[in-house]
């Protein structure tokens, strides 16, 4: 079985079935174990005291707001290169998730600055870049809307994520080309990291957890998506059949 | 390489003659540069400051304006599948088509940016460094927005949706456009860094954009 072979979608359905309830399960093992660690066993941090928890919400969702993006360009690869069928149900279906994860990623590091650097909002580099990054989630989202053929909107939205990708990588090294408010990385450096272990291993596992929360969310999606093509293409049949009894 | 001039020439004379669509380009940047003093005050030792960021924004405004006229309307009368249809590789026809956009609604911008400057009260240096980065930003600009005007070059009212999409790709030629043109004055960096690389981030735009472009119309047309 390779990944073509799920082009047809009756077989995606199947697989999606068999894989969920493990999607979900270790989404709540791995998201409840991470919770835990967070509010009883990490630390409070000596400078920030209790407002480090945010960080553990903060991280994840800005990892998954990239994450999130270059599965829709992998998505959008497919569609033109490929045409993979399933490819741009999973473009459109990862899009909305997408600006949720970086909308709360916006949303609790304005929480999270307030106390911090006693501001909601600096025009720093990398802040701007991902309200830049959020900006083109909703254009894409308008974008599959205005369009009302799916295919013709999954081709247009996949040439303008590809065009789109040049800001992932000005995202990430934001912090390392601007010197500005934000901190840099501390996680994933070439010496390692630069976090306690007490603090890094609760981060991962909720980075993890969110991860598999994505992807169970992604698939459900895809799923729903799968289901009302399947409506539309019905109510076309059933409006030609009705034109016809009518001629 | 005729068909090419030839087509250059075309959209040329349809952008001059068809609703005065170049010059209403420049009389909107006008307008934007009229509106601001109003907004922040007549302050001329602000203005002077911020004098090269209100032009760079006014000629990004004026841009986006005029871009939904690229290939909307060779598609109202048909003469877009012709091009489709042509032997002419669609990339190159798409970069054409940019130029002569350019230069009927783009330099236009460039050649009143200098007078406009004098309104903010600019410094000679300041005036030539701020012409100096829209003479190379504007085409960027207009390479960038092809991609937005192609692929709602289907729909209606893509004017909004085209603005919406192609304003976030466009954030980094304004930030080295506005950093150039403002060290000269202010700025602690010298001239030719963000000039530079906002000369590559237009060759880069000039690539990226026709291809992107080409291939959105040839989607659309399907």
């Amino acid at each position: 079985m390779a990944w073509i072979d799920y082009a047809n979608p009756t077989r995606f359905l199947g697989l999606l079935d068999r894989l969920l309830p493990w999607l979900v399960g270790a989404t709540v093992v791995l998201l409840g174990v991470g919770l835990y660690q967070v509010f009883l066993i990490a630390p409070d941090d000596y400078q920030q005291g209790q407002t480090v928890k945010i960080m553990y919400l903060h991280v994840p969702c800005a990892w998954l707001s990239m994450f999130c993006y270059m599965v829709m360009a992998a998505s959008s690869l497919g569609t033109l290169v490929w045409r993979h069928p399933l490819a741009d149900v999973s473009a459109k279906a990862a899009a909305p998730l997408g600006a949720v994860f970086t909308l709360i990623c916006l949303v609790t590091g304005s929480l999270w600055g307030k106390p911090m650097w006693g501001t909601w909002w600096v025009w720093d580099a990398r802040l701007t870049s991902v309200l830049v990054l959020f900006i083109m989630y909703l254009g894409l989202i308008a974008l599959w809307q205005t369009i009302e053929d799916p295919a013709k909107a999954a081709k247009a939205a996949a040439v303008m994520t590809l065009v789109g990708v040049v800001n992932i990588p000005i995202i990430k090294f934001s912090v390392e080309w601007w010197s500005t408010l934000h901190q840099p990385a501390a996680v994933f450096r070439m010496d390692g990291p630069t976090i306690d272990r007490s603090m890094l291993i609760p981060l991962m596992v909720m980075a993890v957890g969110f991860t598999f929360l994505f992807m169970t969310l992604h698939f459900l999606a895809m799923r729903n998506e799968i289901l009302r093509r399947r409506l539309r293409t019905l109510r076309m049949i059933e409006a030609q059949g009705l034109e016809r009894g009518a001629a | 390489m005729t068909a090419l001039w030839g087509l250059f020439l075309r959209d040329l004379r349809l952008a001059t003659r068809l609703g005065g669509g170049a010059l209403m380009g420049a009389l909107f940047f006008l307008t934007v540069v009229t509106v601001i003093p109003f907004g922040v005050g007549p302050d001329l030792n602000l203005l002077s400051r911020i004098g090269p960021a209100i032009l760079w924004i006014g000629a990004l405004l004026a841009t986006l304006l005029g871009l939904d006229r690229l290939f909307q309307a060779d598609r109202d009368d048909g003469a877009l599948d012709g091009i489709l249809m042509g032997d002419q590789p669609l990339e190159l026809v798409v970069l054409v088509k940019c130029l002569a956009h350019w230069v009927a609604t783009g330099l236009p911008l460039v050649v009143a940016a200098p007078l406009f400057a004098i309104f903010m009260n600019m410094e000679p240096i300041a005036i030539a460094a701020t012409t100096a980065t829209l003479l190379v930003g504007t085409p960027a600009l207009t390479f960038l927005g092809a991609i937005g005007a192609a692929l709602t070059v289907t729909l209606r009212r893509g004017g909004l949706l085209l603005a919406v999409l192609v304003l976030p790709l466009t954030v980094p030629v304004l930030i080295f456009g506005v950093s150039a043109a403002t060290s000269v004055s202010i700025g602690p960096t010298p001239f030719g860094t963000p000039f530079a690389i906002l000369a590559a981030l237009g060759l880069f735009a000039a690539v990226l954009g026709p291809v992107a472009a080409a291939a959105a119309l040839r989607f659309a047309a399907e």
